[in-house]
């Protein structure tokens, strides 16, 4: 047995005993900690079967899957503003947990979800079913090099464009918890008068680093593991930053500029699709020669509306009026 | 020497396994806090050694989006740790 | 001259890999949460600096020299920054 391998298993084996700790944690905020240790095995797992762009997803985003709505430590930022909630309400209603019953039944039900899945993976047939040549042979049609993003952008772009529109129904989803009186206000806290000593410097020196390699992830998607996506995840984890310092606050949700980057994303996607019609061969086909240039500038716009949707979807349904 | 590096980072992610103990047993959430940066450290080094062992492509940009974010988690988690019987949020600003 | 380069790395990924050893140890060992949080920061600093000065002279090019030590330094940053407010954070709660 190889070294590599011995890594592999061992990799494999923490996954599953982090894992299980996650699910037997006692509290909300040790459940919390023990998933984004999971993610962050997680994306080590990708990186080892040689999924690079689903790595960085993982790192930046988290599910490694698009549409993103879970993403780590942004799902973590998410899930520990959670239980933060949920800690007021847990103490007193120790009556309304749910019963042995119940969770024998959530256990069973995802044990056998679980062998489902096994045995369809293991009964696949060997070399599985799979387009991967094709993607490969028609890339350079696309001028891109990752096949990866040729597969998002190129091959399959008109799923990429909806989930772009999920992630604009999720925002609209999350205000619309808004109570009442608070609809037209801003999420999450205002601008400190006096920012934190720690904090402040870590939003001071961090954000222009890291939009210089969220943009560079976005660039470099065309040819190398990278794309909207990631670098998107990134830029919007850099405002979360400033914003937990306190030097900046989210917008009210009445701002017509920040409605306009949410949607800047989609509409663009929708609008060169659209084009093809009238300058290409169809509905979201790209005309000859143009596709990467055209591929770079519907990222561009995807990039922006993710790094601001992410933050949005953060920091929840505004709870605050804007005082002026 | 790509077995020596991949042993090393082999030894230095089970290390920063067994730490992860602290987020089983540790008393106040800091500890777990604690574990699980060690664990992100410990993580981002293995896979920078493993890049350089295997040279897969866009491994060491990986590594270079968990550091970036490893700041941002500590500071999401630290806002929101709470000993079981007091509850701070955001309290330092007093500070 | 690889020789005496690949010499050098096995020496620092060597003692970057104690002291990972050694904070984990640190942070399983000590008393209270504040040494075991020194003890973290030790193998942050120490430990990743070693191995990244052990990778260096494997690094392919020039951007990707720059890439590793800025992953050091922003492990650092992360770990200084973290330490402080969990530091604080233990401070108030203990």
């Amino acid at each position: 047995m190889s070294i590599l391998q011995i890594l592999d298993i061992g990799l494999a084996g923490l996954v599953l005993a982090v894992a299980a700790w996650t699910v037997f944690a006692r509290d909300a905020f040790a459940a919390v900690v023990g998933f984004v240790a999971y993610g962050l095995l997680l994306s080590l797992v990708w990186v080892r079967l040689f999924a690079v762009d689903v790595a960085l997803t993982e790192a930046a985003i988290g599910s490694g899957e698009h549409p993103t709505i879970t993403h780590q430590p942004t799902s973590g930022v998410l899930l520990i503003g959670a239980a933060g909630r949920l800690r007021k309400v847990e103490a007193s209603r120790d009556d309304e947990l749910p019963g042995a019953s119940l969770r024998l039944f959530a256990a069973a039900l995802c044990i056998f979800v679980t062998l489902v899945l096994a045995g369809v993976v293991l009964s696949l047939p060997d070399p599985g079913p799979t387009l991967a040549p094709e993607a490969a042979r028609h890339l350079a049609e696309t001028g891109l090099g990752n096949p990866i993003t040729a597969v998002l952008l190129s091959y399959r772009s008109f799923d990429t464009m909806l989930e772009k529109v999920v992630l604009v129904l999720a925002v609209v989803g999350v205000w619309s918890l808004a109570a009442d009186q608070y609809w037209g206000g801003a999420a999450g806290n205002p601008r400190g008068a006096e920012p934190d000593g720690t904090r402040a410097l870590l939003a001071q020196v961090l954000p222009p680093l890291g939009i210089l390699i969220g943009i560079h992830m976005v660039w470099v998607g065309a040819d190398e593991p990278g794309g909207a996506f990631q670098g998107g995840a990134i830029l919007a984890a850099m405002w979360m930053i400033t914003m937990m310092a306190g030097l900046t606050e989210m917008p009210s949700i009445r701002s017509r500029l920040l409605r306009l980057v949410l949607v800047a994303g989609p509409a663009v996607f929708v609008a060169v699709g659209v084009a093809g019609v009238a300058f290409a061969s169809g509905v979201f086909a790209y005309p000859t020669g143009f596709a990467k240039p055209l591929i770079l500038f519907i990222e561009a716009f995807m990039t922006l509306s993710i790094a601001v949707t992410l933050p949005v979807l953060v920091a929840g349904p505004p709870k605050r009026l804007r005082q002026q | 020497m790509n077995e020596f590096l991949l042993s090393a980072a082999g030894i230095i992610l089970f290390t920063v396994a067994v730490g992860l103990v602290r987020v089983l047993s540790g008393p106040t959430n800091a500890d777990r806090i604690m574990a699980t940066q060690l664990l992100g450290t410990g993580g981002i080094t293995s896979l920078l050694l493993v890049a350089s062992a295997t040279g897969v492509r866009g491994v060491d940009d990986v590594a270079l989006g968990l550091a970036l974010l490893a700041a941002f988690a500590a500071i999401a988690f630290v806002d929101n740790v709470a000993a079981p019987d007091s509850d701070t949020s955001k309290g330092d600003r007093t500070e | 001259m690889n020789v005496l380069l690949d010499l050098f790395s096995v020496i620092a990924i060597c003692f970057g890999t104690f002291f990972f050893l050694a904070g984990t140890a640190g942070l399983l060992r000590f008393p209270d949460a504040l040494s075991r949080l020194h003890a973290l920061t030790k193998a942050d600093n120490l430990g990743v600096g070693l191995i990244v000065l052990g990778l260096l002279p494997h690094a392919g090019s020039l951007l990707a020299a720059l890439k590793l030590v800025a992953i050091w330094a922003l492990i650092q940053l992360a770990g200084a920054t973290s330490a402080q407010l969990i530091a604080r954070a233990i401070r108030r709660s203990g």
